[in-house]
């Protein structure tokens, strides 16, 4: 489908954008990688008069390690991320989030700061960056600020951005030497998650010493399962050390209903995905 | 040019039949460098946006395009009422009673919707983008009607779809062996088994919508400015739409030349006229200039018809060791807003096959077409013998389990045996080969069956979280439509034959020309493998030409697997004609007696000599004409028309094992295995496309796609987001393997293949989806098997309540129309029940 007509900009830096954003204010778009404003546009649900492309601003791309954290640049596509030795050494939640993303050519096209800016609650990188306590840099036309996960979503599709400020980078506190995996719950491969569960654990002698677990798809916002992550704590990294405190994981939750799925089945799915997450991030089965 | 007994350059080719070879078709299909109807530019060509109903159902009030007009590079703007009679009207080919309800169906609706995706206006524009834009200026008016959207509601005709039909029910068919004098009456089968302390099993099933789904969106462009009108389009059927467009638009059928270029697939979504081929031609007509219009994926999915739809009430009478003794179905089909071009003889595609393979004593079929306002449904893949297919196969596991026998047992016990063949069924076909028996043992050798039933009793007594189902599907089906008189007696609108050329041209190259329409099938590749045989030229040499009405001005299209084994055929027949003309002056360039000719790899010899000539060497020598037999026409070409006596009856035994996670309701196909019996193959690798595709088809339907409406109407499924269809990322690696009894049918012994893996895939999937939760109570679970669906049936099951699995159960209440059957829509919608 063809969209209707917008303009176009392509800034080379930063304060370019900004500028332009000032300029065009609530008729401007941010396109990052485009994976779902695109379809977006296509489809006619949105007509901003400008769209502001930030592909050609390279100071946006990359991944760094900043001392406690890894930092990645907003317009880093899902492909480098997830090929990322730094990641996953210190933040491997995100890279076994990003292995399941969409599908292979969104991964090379779409955009971690994109995805995330984007808040789709059924988004695969809202839950690993809220589990690992990730901070939002953005950028506006008075400086820079920093932003934690918990505050950085807000609700569905709306972020801590402001109309006048552009995400820059993510960065990821170092979770080096944790177990993680992201358990997602899908009926065909591309589809969005139902539900999904990333966890991070740290294992200390057999059991479990700091758990991070964040849902996806379970409310409007990404979840933090903060009932679980405590219940967890002191527990064997065994289906019955880690079942209980599995069980709380829809405390707090107000999940969709939709084509996929009743609320209610999507409850009992986070416990049961829960566990699952927590018992394969800690390197066992069940 | 002399006859002498020199070789001919090239050996005699090899056998051609039966190679593996690669389709000759795909580079350009698959790279998109060919003629998809969109990649047609012409000269001064105008482009067309559609303006469409929100509603359902509506009265059209007022429509205002003058700001639509004023918008930039805007031709014009036109309403149902500007092009009035000239727009035509979209026909149905198969009205199935003579008292049938067939609401006026046109392609601009004038003072009234009813559907969801309906075209009030067009807009005419120098580009798509500026047609698109000015579309959102057009200003409709409606009132809002209150619409049939259930389908057993409407058949209450509560609420009418068409208020002045007066009713919503379309047509009534029935065939009843008691009447047709093929079997005995069903009701006293029923009634003697209910007696005798016999098996009554009381089933109702729900055959969900579903959407075609073809690759390349439809597209058609047309050229008004020739003495003939050109239409391209994205179609199955270049000459049953050259016909229609003829029969209603006044314009005479030899100043339309119709030409189905490339077409990326249809799976019977391209067996239609669609209202936008109709307004294309319209507006070419209309401004004098060359127009397109391609549809998005988004119109495709709301105004490209639908398919299935039904639900089906089934009544099975067996004995106590479960042979059957009767079988009565009645089904309700939802029709969608019109009846289309074949829509309504959908369901009847599917009356003579309930009774499948088996030998049953009494049969008797009755389907209620209903009109409703949603998108009009008609053939999708397998088009009403899927349907049957899932019934009878999803009640023979039923019946099994009430016998309390293996599912193979049971099919056994009722099956046609190979010896019996031909056989005339309880719905008066008869099935001319066969063997059922060897089908099945192949494919439980291939699938481990006992191993795999092993599997499945220590998960249950373990009481894995896992549990493994098995599930079978023995089908049959009729497919090769054909034949003309059959197809009159059920009063479809048109024959069944298919036409062939076959040219030698002066340099021995060979045209082939096909009636038989491709949209993704490698006819090109299979076509030439026949002829290159049956010629004994190069594979190389045979070009085959389809697809348009100028170069092939007889055929009738592609759908129903019937391009092979009728099709193919006909080019035979072509052949074989060619072979005697050149026979004739082979004796003549020999100077020895046709009696005494031999012909084999493409040469015709003199018995007991060295003396030859080639049929390349013929074809030169007709062509100068300088030297033929007195009295003979200069030419080899050869034209043949086949009408074949008989359907075609593929056949096979398919497989499948599921895995069940009973937490959450997650399915895992584990393994799928089928066999089919399709006889001859022409070429090994094309079929397996056909079987791998056709599961895949058939496996969606059972697990993942469904067109949902909600309460207004609006399709709810309406992009890829939501209708799931599958990639290769879900699916397993298929083993396939074939018996072959040859088709009596026609004289190269093949069976159609094109729908046969989709007719039997999906009860294998749903029997081994509830053979893997039988033991918890559980007797059905509706299609697609959604893992949440899945799951709420465990929930239901282990709560010690009645399990209420939505379609499943005997639970038919005679207060409500059809002989009561209970709508369920509603509680799976809102998730009450699975």
């Amino acid at each position: 489908m063809i969209p209707a007509q917008f303009d176009y900009l392509a800034p080379s830096t930063v304060e370019e954008a900004l500028a332009a954003l000032a300029q065009h204010g609530d008729e401007a778009k941010i396109l990052a990688g485009g994976q779902s404003l695109l379809p977006v546009l296509r489809m006619r649900l949105n007509a901003p008069e400008m769209v502001i492309d930030l592909g050609k601003i390279t100071s946006l791309r990359g991944v760094r390690d900043d001392g406690d954290a890894i930092v990645v640049g907003a317009m880093t596509q899902h492909s480098v991320v997830g090929s990322d030795p730094l990641v996953a050494e210190h933040a491997a939640l995100v890279s076994k989030a990003v292995e399941h993303l969409a599908d292979v050519q969104i991964r090379h096209r779409g955009t971690f700061g994109g995805a995330l800016a984007h808040a789709d609650p059924a988004g695969d990188l809202g839950a690993p960056a809220l589990a690992l306590g990730a901070q939002f840099v953005i950028q506006g036309p008075g400086g820079t600020r920093t932003v934690p996960a918990e505050e950085f979503f807000v609700d569905l599709f709306e972020t801590a951005i402001g109309e006048d400020e552009i995400l820059t980078e993510v960065r990821l506190p170092k979770h080096t030497g944790w177990g993680a995996h992201y358990e997602k719950f899908v009926r065909v491969a591309h589809q969005w998650p139902i539900v999904a569960v990333a966890a991070a654990v740290r294992v200390d002698g057999g059991s479990i010493a700091e758990a991070r677990v964040g849902l996806t798809n379970m409310g409007n916002t990404p979840v933090r399962a903060h009932a679980v992550e405590q219940a967890l704590v002191g527990q064997p990294a065994t289906p019955d050390g880690v079942r209980d405190a599995a069980a709380r994981a829809a405390e707090g939750t107000n999940p969709p209903s939709d084509l996929n799925g009743d609320a209610d089945y999507r409850r009992h799915l986070a416990t049961v995905l829960t566990r699952r997450a927590v018992l394969t991030a800690a390197g066992a089965t069940g | 040019m002399t006859a002498t007994e020199a070789r001919p350059e090239a050996e005699a080719p090899e056998r051609e039949i039966g190679r593996e070879r690669r389709r000759k078709e795909d580079q350009r299909l698959i790279t998109g460098r060919t003629r998809w109807t969109d990649n047609i530019q012409l000269p001064g060509m105008l482009h067309l946006a559609m303006v469409r109903s929100p509603f359902a159902h509506a009265r059209i009030t007022s429509i205002d395009t003058t700001e639509a007009k004023q918008s930039p590079n805007v031709v014009d703007v036109v309403t149902g009422q500007d092009l009035a009679e000239t727009q035509g009207v979209l026909i149905n080919a198969w009205p199935i009673t003579p008292d049938q309800k067939t609401p006026t169906h046109l392609p601009v609706a004038i003072d009234r919707v009813a559907f969801a995706g309906e075209i009030v206006a067009v807009v005419v524009a120098r580009s798509a983008a500026e047609a698109r834009d000015a579309a959102e200026l057009v200003d409709v008016e409606y009132d809002e009607l209150p619409a049939a959207l259930d389908l057993k509601e409407a058949a209450t005709d509560t609420v009418l779809a068409h208020p002045d039909l007066g009713s919503n029910k379309s047509a009534y068919w029935v065939f009843d062996s008691g009447e047709a004098g093929t079997g005995g009456n069903v009701d006293d089968a029923i009634t003697q088994a209910r007696d005798s302390g016999g098996i009554v099993l009381e089933r109702e099933y729900r055959q969900q919508r579903l959407i075609p789904a073809f690759m390349e969106p439809r597209s058609t462009v047309v050229d008004p400015t020739g003495e003939q009108l050109t239409v391209w389009s994205a179609t199955q059927i270049p000459h049953i739409l050259r016909f229609a467009l003829a029969a209603t638009t006044g314009i005479p059928e030899s100043k339309l030349r119709v030409i189905a270029p490339d077409v990326g697939g249809g799976f019977g979504g391209k067996l239609q006229t669609t209202p936008e081929e109709w307004i294309t031609v319209a507006l070419a007509r209309r401004t004098g200039k060359p127009v397109k219009y391609t549809e998005t994926r988004s119109e495709s999915l709301i105004a490209a018809h639908h398919g299935r739809d039904q639900w089906q009430k089934l009544t099975l009478a067996a004995d106590r060791e479960g042979n059957v003794t009767g079988l009565k179905v009645q089904l309700l089909a939802d029709l969608g807003a019109y009846v289309s071009l074949v829509g309504g003889g959908v369901p009847v595609l599917g009356a003579f096959m309930f009774n499948a393979i088996y030998k049953f004593p009494a049969y008797h079929f009755a389907v209620q077409t209903v009109l409703t306002n949603k998108t009009w449904t008609d053939a999708y893949r397998g088009a009403g013998r899927p349907e049957a297919t899932f019934a009878i196969e999803r009640l023979m596991d039923e019946l099994a389990a009430e016998v309390g026998v293996d599912p193979l047992e049971i099919r056994e016990r009722n099956w046609i045996k190979h010896e019996e063949f031909p056989f005339t069924t309880v719905a008066g076909l008869e099935y001319d080969s066969g063997n059922y028996e060897a089908a099945t043992a192949r494919a439980k050798e291939m699938f481990g069956y006992d191993e795999l039933r092993a599997e499945q009793r220590r998960r249950r007594e373990s009481g894995d979280p896992v549990q493994l189902g098995i599930g079978v599907s023995t089908f049959t089906e009729m497919c090769g439509l054909a034949p003309s008189r059959v197809l009159g007696q059920l009063d479809y609108g048109a024959g069944g034959w298919e036409h062939a050329s076959v040219r030698m041209l002066a340099t021995g190259k060979v045209e082939v020309v096909t009636g038989a329409s491709a949209h993704g099938q490698g006819h090109e590749t299979a076509f030439s493998q026949i002829v290159a045989d049956r010629l004994g030229v190069p594979f190389e040499d045979v070009e085959v030409l389809h697809g348009d009405t100028q170069v092939a001005p007889k055929g009738l299209d592609t759908y129903g697997s019937r391009s092979l084994v009728v099709g193919g055929e006909a080019l035979v027949k072509a052949s074989d004609k060619v072979v005697e003309k050149a026979k004739t002056v082979a004796a003549h360039l020999l100077e020895a007696s046709a009696d005494d000719l031999d012909f084999s790899g493409g040469r015709f010899t003199v018995r007991g000599t060295d003396q030859g000539v080639a049929i390349q060497e013929i074809a030169t020598a007709v062509f100068a004409a300088h030297n033929l037999p007195d009295g003979m026409e200069p030419s080899l070409d050869s034209d043949a028309t086949f009408d074949p006596v008989n359907f075609n009856y593929p056949h096979g035994t398919h497989l499948c094992a599921m895995e069940v996670d009973t937490e959450t309701g997650a399915l895992r196909m584990r393994k799928y295995v089928c066999v089919d019996d399709i006889g001859n193959v022409i070429n090994p690798l094309i079929v397996s496309g056909q079987v791998h595709g056709g599961l895949v088809q058939g496996i969606a339907q059972a697990l993942w796609e469904e067109a949902v409406y909600d309460d207004s109407g609006t399709l709810v499924s309406g992009s890829f987001v939501d209708y799931l269809l599958p990639t290769s990322a879900d699916t397993i690696s298929f083993e396939v393997d074939h018996t072959t009894t040859p088709s009596l049918t026609n004289t190269l012994g093949t069976k159609g293949v094109g729908e046969a893996g989709t007719i039997a895939s999906t009860p294998a999937v749903v029997n081994a989806v509830v053979d893997a939760v039988r033991h918890l109570g559980i007797t059905d679970i509706r299609m697609p098997c959604t893992p949440e669906r899945v799951w709420r049936a465990i929930q239901d099951a282990g709560s010690g309540t009645e399990p209420t699995t939505g379609a499943a159960a005997p639970h038919f209440d005679a207060s409500t129309g059809m002989e009561g059957t209970v709508d369920r829509t509603a509680g799976a919608q809102d998730g009450a029940q699975q």
